[in-house]
């Protein structure tokens, strides 16, 4: 059964963002489709994952969810209200983000208490009295000393720098979050600190999270759903579950073979995968993955895939084979 | 028959005013021919500059001193400036991790590329020409010979990295040292250049020392392993060993901590080391991992040695192998 609109916390419709790219002084500019003709759905309080290498439009894909950027098409809807009919700040205190790198995305020139209550500032939230008492129980959520209020970005860890960019999502109470890599820049020790901290304060404020990462195995571990970019385009969305155990899509399976878990006893997998990731600028006609694709036959070339919908999954590509783990017995020599 | 290449003690040590930092405090290893040795370790464990003080590379501000340096019965510390650089590049190389600042920007790939061959070898420019479109064909770039005329900036960051690796090679060397070479690079293309390297590495029959905090890696390409923390091998072994008999409380922990599909239920909390890897390192006697380790008792004042605890393995704690053996990762 759908559920009603106003219950899907946040969902894009046929989302497109074309930019112009200039080719030099002559020539036409180009049309980079960066994300293109993008649907997909959250659901409250679930987790959803979103993998693809650089390049392919993700951080597009958050930009456009945070309202930064507008899509030249289509559109996105927070609650089953249209970003189009409101401003920044409307979005802002329903949807918030983390970021990859807290050196740079933390002010080095202002303290943790300035940081963290800066939201409340933009958005007059209340009495100023409560402010600083609303960020001390925000630190005491997300972990860190009280002692730090006082402490500039540069005086803190990695850890400590990536917890006050998480109090200060938080502060307003949003109920979305979407992380941008949240532990890339950080060393395997402190990246388990966080992702437990995420994964309690979703019980906690009952948070609904899109987290984007390269990082399959962090994905796994944290998300309900995967959302598998490729150029632009979701190629494969599915339970997390049924990704890694039945991928579809010639591309998820790519990804997977390239997952390097720690066991000594495998080697460096030999991952199916022909050429290098195409110019955005000219991308291939049909099936953007066919070049790559270790499946692909005539029609790939020709033929822009239509999405298919299998269980809860959706999958773009024309020759999957849903049979799951036979892509890997076919492909070995 | 000797190693390729023997380190006793060595110690980096960088003069700030009055007090001296360690970063990197008495290691000691061997390495034979052909053989792959993995240093992992968190940011700031002191694991790069002991590779560039391996290589000489280390900048003004800091010391290297070891009790024994060799390099295939060379004595590196014993070299002058330019006797060491007829070694770089040619005998012994590096890859380094960003592709993008240890390229030279305003050169063609071809003229890098050519460069090393022509100064160790006294090759021809049409020599070397031919050689590097060979090795970047090796690494898999596809239309080698018209990279060749390219410069950085028209390559991506994953034929940037193959470009490094292929000057890595161009003098064939016996020992390579490469510091995090896939770190910046996409899961795919990650994997395919760690297979293009293990394959040259034993077409070629160099030794390789692996710098990595990537467990997933490490435990795909080691023959040897040291697990580095503070400025000091904690605990060496085969990857065999570590992987699956862990024995310092720091390796177990950095295990813990790895989401691992299949493994790690999903949702589950991930096991954690509490604080944070010490940011000043002087010299001191108690165990470095004493303030994080759960384990901590009064007897870690002192820090132990590198102890051996079966053939190949060695752990430096005050606690015995049976008691090791015993201790679960319970972090608080």
């Amino acid at each position: 059964m759908e559920p009603a609109a106003a219950q899907i916390p946040l969902e894009l419709k046929g989302v497109s963002k074309v930019y112009s790219v200039s080719r030099g002084y002559f020539k036409k500019d180009g049309q980079l489709h960066a994300v293109k003709k993008i649907d997909l759905k959250l659901k409250s309080g679930e987790v959803l994952g979103l993998v693809g290498e650089s390049g392919c439009g993700k951080s597009t894909l958050a930009k456009l969810l945070l309202g930064l950027i507008a899509p030249s098409v289509g559109e996105v809807r927070v609650h089953g209200q249209s970003y189009a009919s409101h401003d920044r700040i409307w979005i802002s205190e329903r949807i918030q983000p983390v970021f990859q790198d807290p050196h740079s995305s933390l002010n080095p020139r202002k303290s943790v208490r300035e940081i963290v209550t800066a939201p409340l500032r933009v958005h007059k939230s209340g009495d100023p009295e409560n402010w600083d008492k609303r960020v001390t129980e925000t630190l005491d959520l997300v972990g860190l000393p009280r002692r730090l209020m006082d402490s500039y970005p540069s005086q803190m860890s990695g850890g400590q720098r990536q917890r006050v960019a998480i109090a200060r999502a938080l502060i307003l109470r949003p109920r979305i979050v979407i992380c941008d890599e949240p532990t890339s820049a950080l060393d395997v020790s402190v990246q388990s600190q966080i992702l437990n901290l995420l994964m309690d304060l979703r019980k906690e404020l009952s948070l609904t999270y899109l987290v984007i990462s390269h990082d399959l195995s962090v994905i796994e571990h944290i998300a309900d759903r995967i959302a598998v970019m490729y150029l632009g385009r979701i190629v494969e969305e599915a339970p997390a579950r049924e990704i890694f155990s039945r991928p579809r899509h010639p591309y998820t399976k790519a990804l997977l073979e390239s997952v390097l878990s720690p066991n000594p006893e495998l080697g460096v997998p030999d991952v199916h995968l022909a050429g290098e990731f195409p110019n955005p600028l000219e991308p291939p006609t049909g099936c953007s993955f066919h070049p790559r694709c270790p499946m692909a036959q005539g029609d790939c070339s020709g033929t822009e895939p239509q999405e298919r919908i299998e269980g809860e999954a959706r999958i773009a590509c024309m020759h999957y084979d849903s049979g799951g783990g036979q892509f890997m017995a076919d492909a070995k020599p | 028959m000797n190693s390729l290449l023997q380190v006793e003690d060595l110690r980096v040590t960088i003069p700030a005013g009055a007090a001296r930092f360690t970063p990197v405090r008495g290691l000691s290893f061997a390495l034979e021919k052909g053989e792959t040795l993995c240093i992992v370790g968190e940011s700031g464990c002191g694991k790069s500059l002991s590779s560039l003080a391996l290589m000489g590379l280390l900048p003004k501000s800091a010391e290297h001193q070891a009790e024994r340096l060799h390099f295939d019965g060379i004595d590196l510390s014993r070299l002058n400036e330019r006797q060491m650089a007829d070694l770089r590049g040619n005998r012994m190389s590096m890859i380094f991790q960003e592709p993008m600042t240890s390229l030279n920007p305003v050169y063609t790939i071809g003229d890098q590329l050519a460069e090393p061959l022509i100064r160790h070898r006294r090759a021809g420019r049409r020599e070397a020409r031919d050689h590097a479109v060979d090795l970047l064909e090796k690494v898999g770039i596809t239309a080698a010979g018209r990279r060749m005329a390219q410069y950085p900036h028209q390559l991506s960051g994953g034929l940037r990295q193959r470009v490094m690796i292929a000057m890595s090679l161009m003098c064939s060397p016996e020992l390579v040292i490469a510091d995090e070479p896939t770190t910046a690079l996409d899961v795919t293309i990650q994997a395919k250049i760690l297979r293009q390297l293990k394959q040259l590495q034993s077409e070629l029959g160099m030794a390789m020392i692996f710098i990595t905090h990537d467990l997933g890696v490490v435990a795909r390409i080691a023959d040897k392993i040291a697990v580095m923390y503070a400025g000091r091998f904690v605990e060496t072994g085969t990857a065999r060993q570590l992987f699956s008999r862990p024995l310092h409380p720091y390796t177990k922990g950095l295990l813990s901590c790895l989401p691992v599909p299949g493994k790690t239920a999903s949702g589950e909390p991930l096991g954690s080391i509490p604080g944070v890897v010490p940011a000043f390192i002087g010299e001191s006697s108690s165990c470095g991992f004493s303030s994080r380790c759960p384990y901590a008792a009064p007897l870690c004042e002192r820090e132990p040695d590198l102890t051996e605890r079966g053939s190949s393995h060695a752990c430096r704690c005050v606690l015995a192998s049976a008691e090791l053996d015993e201790l679960r990762w319970e972090a608080a």
